[in-house]
């Protein structure tokens, strides 16, 4: 790679859309198939977290990015720039992983300074201002050792982030910290995203992590990606069962499908907000927890049906009533209800509630209910 | 060559920085220097075997000679049964030993360490010299054994102790002074006992350290000629019969068919090696928190009793041999004298020789350990190329098994011939700094891969991320890291070709001689005090150096090293 080449490409890559882009990458690990044809495209400043389950390939995938990995098939575009074939040194990007691998020898400043290549005072001075960045302003001259956890975490962070690198990958970074560390660092790692506006992948199993930190998510099984989207869209409209079980909690209750839009459960006609999609006798219904709503009076029609509650749990602001339907004992469903609902007063056990399913909060996959 | 690279280059060979292609030439180089100074000899000991004395071709008619012979089949009976009965006495003490210096408060350990390093400092043939002198027929001992002989089977299990203690024990250290606290802790909080964290998380994690330790000690055993050559009386062994073959009969084709014999435990240990490394992570990782043992006064005082009892073993085999070299007349005539030291009045080299051992022993120290560093941090820290990298693992492994008679011979083979390009550096020292360090190269790769596999190697992949190249977090990072591990290689190398004498036999010339060569001179001439003398100067400068480097180590490790009590 020549050094002229960077100047051509930062011109060409300035469009925002598919800035960053994975065309068809695929890995084989001896008879494993890591990878199978990744397509991929992410826009300038975007946050992108691909979530799956362990051995889906999602590590693999950030690794090929980053150079550490070798992609059997497929190319990798950076702007117009191809980089696929290139070196890590030559990929622009900064990286923490799950161990931080912090320099342990060198101090948090030498850490931070790895990567500069400045004078001895602009270097200071940049130290300086990163370590400000994340929050641990005096803390140069301390040894990785004599962190904590969290410390290090953002050691590591500032240390990728010291060359002003245009992509930023962290591989679990906060899989490793307490839970109030790791929200609190969240957070931090959000909005310091957003106030550098550097283009981030992160790898996480953690589907809540997901949820509160991206702007897409990508999620994955088994080497292929099943759905890239909005967290909203990825909770809400789940593209299939999988994402569906994946993200978030979910009721599948089985129905019988008769035709335009119209579904039974449990005897009763229900509408559906959305296109079928599905034919055949049986399918399932998608709802989640919190979209079900406990009426505090029997109204007949609207998606709604009479159930028992079975158990209530307190979640502290939400409780979370187990309910089986009367006409159906085996079928049971879960609601999250707050103290503001309409329907909390009624959630004792062995009460009868009506229960409100609404059609646009509603998804039909095809298939029996697992 | 670069043809020769094709078929490997599809897989890691495109992702490389110019720093990186760097490397992968490096590698490449390295991989051929050990071709030329190890393969290449160890193949012309092979074409030897098959010839007869005057170089006509025989196929295999020297070794069904040498298998008809009943003394050869008891020698092969006597080498694997002593190197067992070594290997299981050794094992388990080096263990004990190393655990003590690792995992104990016990008082005086870096003179338990020192006591237990000792015997690296004299050749093979001194605790033999001094087990004569202790037990032989004038010993003063001689009591002690009733009617036994330590002629025989116990002298060599005595002497091969005191020989291959410290090498299990530097491996062994190695291994457990890497551990990490959080897992310590994990199992005290399962209510794992005392015992049952001993047996599920030091063990496991030495694993890999105790069958190392174990290759090397069984395959020392073997090839050793220097013990069973002063001590054996009728006991023959495979190494005593290479050297007979040898220097006795001058016959090369036997002797080369003995010395191929004895590389079989090479071929068992690259086995294990492969076998091993497929299972074996990292135990330090960034976050890890460094052991400190506890305080147990029981465990301490046992430890402390222990130590100090192998280290009087140890000491009394070095001692008496100081001691005849400083007096008259061992056991007769006690009073203190100098003449022994006075070697020009004796054959064998005189002052020349142990001038010429500093010079060899400095260079190997110097040179063989950057080699070795260099040649183990590029085929585990960056992308090296496939093919020379699986050459270096392997070949790497074989030295410790190769005789250091049978490499020497591969030598004069190889290099004595006037055809052959690098016959130039036949007669000089470079020539014997470069079968020195050939000949140590396993131990020394050995605890520096271990020490390398034990840092997390996410740390280089962030560096290259970094942009900066590969010499950088090298230097920077993982040489302090390994700095302990380095000092200790330097260490070896040095004494080690202070008192090797096998692998430089045949490769002195009388202005190259060696100080080893000349204690095994004199002693073969009957001049046995002046050669205990020539061995006590041996372990006098291989002391001296050892502190020297133990202090400029101590120095060092308190700047580098004070991440670690942090």
């Amino acid at each position: 790679m020549k050094r002229q080449d960077f100047s051509t490409v930062a011109v060409a890559g300035s469009q925002e859309a598919g800035w960053l882009r994975f065309a068809g990458i695929q890995k084989q690990f001896g008879a494993f198939q890591a990878l199978a044809g990744i397509d991929l495209e992410i826009r300038k400043g975007e946050f992108l977290c691909l979530l799956g389950p362990s051995g889906c390939g999602k590590t693999t995938l950030l690794r090929i990015l980053a150079g550490l990995e070798q992609q059997d098939a497929g190319s990798l575009y950076m702007g117009a720039r191809d980089i696929g074939r290139l070196p890590p040194a030559q990929r622009d990007y900064g990286i923490v992983f799950q161990s931080y691998a912090l320099f342990p020898n060198l101090t948090v400043a030498a850490n931070i300074g790895y990567g500069l290549r400045t004078g001895r005072q602009e270097k200071a001075r940049r130290i300086e201002e990163l370590l400000d960045l994340v929050g641990l302003p005096g803390s140069g001259h301390k040894y990785p050792a004599q962190l904590s956890g969290g410390q290090q975490q953002r050691v590591a962070l500032a240390r990728a982030l010291a060359t002003s690198p245009s992509l930023l990958l962290l591989d679990e970074p906060l899989s490793a910290l307490d839970a109030q560390v790791r929200e609190h660092l969240r957070r931090e790692l959000r909005t310091l995203q957003q106030k550098l506006g550097v283009t981030t992948i992160m790898v996480t199993h953690d589907q809540e992590e997901a949820l509160a930190l991206a702007d897409t998510i990508a999620v994955m099984r088994q080497g292929h990606i099943e759905q890239v989207g909005t967290p909203e869209q990825v909770y809400r409209e789940p593209a299939n069962r999988f994402v569906a079980e994946f993200v978030g909690r979910a009721n599948w209750l089985p129905v019988t499908v008769e035709g335009e839009g119209a579904l039974r459960l449990a005897g009763v006609t229900l509408a559906c907000g959305k296109e079928l999609g599905v034919s055949g006798p049986t399918a399932t219904l998608f709802c989640r927890p919190e979209d079900v709503c406990v009426e505090p009076h029997w109204q007949p029609g609207g998606n709604t049906l009479m159930a028992t509650v079975e158990r209530v749990d307190f979640l502290g602001g939400l409780r979370r009533a187990t309910l089986s339907l009367c006409a159906a004992h085996e079928i049971t469903l879960l609601a999250d209800v707050g103290p503001n609902d309409a329907g909390f007063a009624a959630l004792v056990p062995g009460q009868r509630v009506p229960v409100r399913l609404p059609p646009e909060r509603l998804r039909v996959f095809a298939g029996g209910a697992a | 060559m670069s043809v020769l690279a094709l078929p490997w280059r599809a897989g890691m060979g495109a992702l490389r920085s110019r720093d990186e292609q760097l490397a992968a030439g490096l590698v490449w180089l390295l991989a051929a220097a050990l071709l030329l100074f190890l393969a290449w000899p160890l193949s012309a000991i092979l074409v030897k075997a098959l010839q007869a004395r005057d170089g006509s071709y025989v196929g295999l008619a020297n070794l069904w000679e040498l298998a008809a012979e009943p003394r050869m089949r008891v020698a092969v009976w006597n080498s694997v049964y002593l190197a067992l009965m070594t290997l299981g006495l050794v094992l388990p003490l080096a263990l004990a030993f190393a655990f003590a210096l690792t995992r104990s408060r016990i008082w005086g350990k870096p003179a338990f360490r020192l006591a237990a390093l000792v015997p690296l400092l004299a050749p093979s043939l001194m605790p033999a010299i001094s087990l004569v002198y202790l037990f032989g027929n004038q010993g003063l001992l001689k009591s002690w054994l009733g009617d036994a002989s330590i002629y025989g089977p116990v002298g060599i299990v005595l002497g091969e102790i005191f020989y291959t203690f410290p090498h299990a024990l530097l491996i062994l250290v190695t291994a457990l002074s890497v551990a990490d606290a959080r897992l310590y802790e994990a199992a005290e909080t399962l209510g794992a006992g005392k015992l049952r964290r001993f047996l599920t998380v030091t063990l496991p994690n030495a694993r890999y350290g105790l069958i190392s330790a174990g290759l090397v000690v069984f395959t020392l055993v073997v090839t050793d000629f220097g013990v069973p050559k002063v001590i054996g009386g009728q006991t023959n062994v495979l190494a005593l019969e290479a050297y007979k073959q040898v220097i006795g009969q001058q016959n090369f084709g036997k002797g080369a068919v003995v010395g191929l014999l004895l590389l079989l435990p090479a071929v068992l240990s690259v086995l294990v090696e492969r076998w091993l490394a497929r299972g074996h992570g990292a135990a330090m990782s960034g976050r890890s928190v460094a052991y400190k043992p506890g305080r147990n006064r029981g465990r301490d005082a046992l430890l402390w009793l222990f130590c100090g009892g192998m280290s009087a073993f140890l000491l009394a085999l070095l001692g008496v041999a100081v001691a005849a070299a400083l007096m008259k007349l061992w056991p007769y005539n006690l009073s203190l004298t100098l003449d022994h030291f006075d070697f020009d009045q004796v054959d064998g080299g005189g002052w020349l020789a142990f001038r010429n051992s500093l010079k060899l022993s400095g260079y190997t120290a110097l040179l063989g350990t950057a080699l070795v560093f260099v040649c183990a941090y590029l085929n585990l820290k960056t992308p090296a190329p496939r093919l020379p990298a699986a050459l270096i693992r392997s070949l790497a492994l074989l030295p410790m098994a190769v005789p250091g008679l049978v490499l020497g011979l591969g030598y004069i083979f190889c290099f004595n011939n006037p055809a052959n390009p690098l016959h130039g550096l036949y007669g000089g020292m470079a020539i014997l700094v470069a079968a020195t360090i050939v000949h140590f190269y396993t131990t020394a790769h050995l605890t520096l891969t271990t020490s390398l596999r034990q840092i997390d190697p996410e740390i280089e992949a962030v560096a290259r991320s970094l942009r900066r190249p590969w010499w950088r977090s090298c230097l920077q990072v993982t040489l302090p890291i390994s700095l302990p591990a380095l000092l200790d290689v330097a260490r070896y190398l040095f004494v080690s070709s202070m008192t090797t004498v096998s692998c430089v036999i045949f490769l002195y010339t009388p202005d190259t001689v060696l100080a080893s060569v000349a204690v095994l001179n004199m002693d073969d001439a009957g001049d046995t005090a002046a050669a205990a003398a020539m061995a006590s100067l041996i372990v006098a400068s291989s002391l001296c150096a050892t502190l020297l480097i133990n202090a400029a180590g101590w120095l060092l490790n308190r700047r580098a090293q004070a991440w670690r009590v942090a």
